[in-house]
């Protein structure tokens, strides 16, 4: 194992059901790593692969996706392109030389918190399993040629 | 439209792997509509050869810019500033595309990203199927709008081979045979009268040289009459 440290996770949740579950979490007291840092969506379909890469390029250390349950999209689909995306996504980072475990994708329901603080939990234990993020702590330049200085 | 492929990542880096400040050129046409070159798979292989790069721990750039057709030399002077800050450019536009940008920027190293595969139609998100060669001598008047040249993998211009098996093609069994179907759709058409005239065999000497087309209207500017 990795040395210790205090893995930085990027969870990029739809509002509707994983939001909710992470706001009853905090009102049931429940306990989970500090380290996430969480990205409301109006729905999980919004997430591009664009995203997720530039997550870790920006030294995101692990990152979860999390939707709705299977069928309970509140946009009917939006949570399943998302998983599509991820699973695209996963083979893109281990193709740049990231350990695909570090991107995750889940589906929790509105009123499944303990779900949520596992879900946190595990993408932190396992972030702690990999190490941090390769490419350091450095800020990530902007890839648009013409914001470029 | 154009269909293209992105060569593989480990390929792509390598040819990269000589330039400090790369820059990844998309094209907003073909290749953009294929999912394959535009603005956003730009940004994703910039990304990706960003982070990979970051990982080794090199001192390298990558940044990105599209534009709207790279086989068209008015859309590529907008890069002309951009171009002289980098050591190379990194093309996701079909053959041709690559071409014109290592044309107009001959200063510069220009990279091939994807390997183009066919002029196709869209069939369904993300599924792209083969439909033209650019043969030069289309058949479609008479074949009811059915190629054989591209869907024929013989390309028999005068009806099916021995190999056709209740309409599929013997080089696979999934695959649809294009005589069968072209006789279908004759059929439907009334127009099966079409098939009994013989078709010469192509002129493959028409390929054996590079294209070059004028429109009628513009022979007198390219002094293409004389």
């Amino acid at each position: 194992m990795a040395e210790r440290y205090d893995p930085k996770v990027l969870a990029l949740i739809c509002t509707y059901c994983t939001y909710t579950a992470a706001d009853m979490a905090g009102s049931m007291r429940l306990q989970y790593p500090s380290g996430v840092r969480v990205v409301k969506l109006l729905c999980t379909g919004k997430v591009d692969v664009l995203y997720l890469l530039e997550a870790f390029r920006a030294g995101a250390d692990a990152v979860m996706v999390s939707g709705c349950e299977i069928g309970d999209c509140h946009f009917l689909e939006g949570n399943l392109r998302a998983k599509e995306r991820v699973a695209h996504a996963k083979e893109l980072i281990a193709e740049a030389g990231l350990d695909p475990g570090r991107l995750e994708m889940f589906h929790i329901g509105a009123s499944d918190a303990p779900k949520w603080a596992e879900a946190v939990r595990q993408m932190t234990r396992r972030a702690q399993e990999l190490g941090p993020n390769p490419r350091g702590r450095q800020k990530a330049q902007p890839l648009a040629a013409e914001a470029r200085p | 439209m154009i269909v293209a492929q992105r060569k593989d990542f480990e390929q792509i880096k390598a040819a990269a792997a000589d330039f400090r400040k790369v820059l990844v050129v998309g094209c907003g046409t073909c290749v953009a509509v294929c999912l394959t070159g535009g603005e956003k798979e730009a940004g994703i292989l910039a990304a990706q050869l960003d982070l990979a790069s970051q990982i080794k721990g090199e001192e390298k750039s990558f940044a990105v810019a599209c534009v709207e057709r790279q086989c068209d030399l008015e859309f590529l002077d907008e890069l002309a500033e951009t171009v002289l800050d980098h050591d190379a450019l990194l093309s996701l536009a079909c053959g041709a595309g690559i071409q014109l940008l290592a044309e107009r920027y001959p200063r510069v190293p220009v990279l091939a990203g994807v390997d183009t595969t066919f002029i196709g139609i869209n069939r369904d998100v993300g599924l792209w199927e083969e439909r033209c060669r650019a043969c030069r001598s289309c058949l479609l008047t008479t074949t009811g709008g059915i190629c054989p040249v591209s869907l024929c993998p013989k390309g028999m211009l005068n009806g099916p081979c021995g190999g056709t098996r209740q309409g599929k093609c013997e080089t696979d069994p999934e695959r649809d045979c294009a005589w069968s179907l072209i006789y279908e759709r004759l059929a439907g058409l009334d127009r099966l009268e079409n098939l009994s005239a013989i078709v010469a065999p192509r002129d493959h000497g028409a390929r054996g040289q590079p294209g070059r087309q004028v429109h009628p209207a513009y022979l007198r500017r390219y002094s293409a009459h004389e």
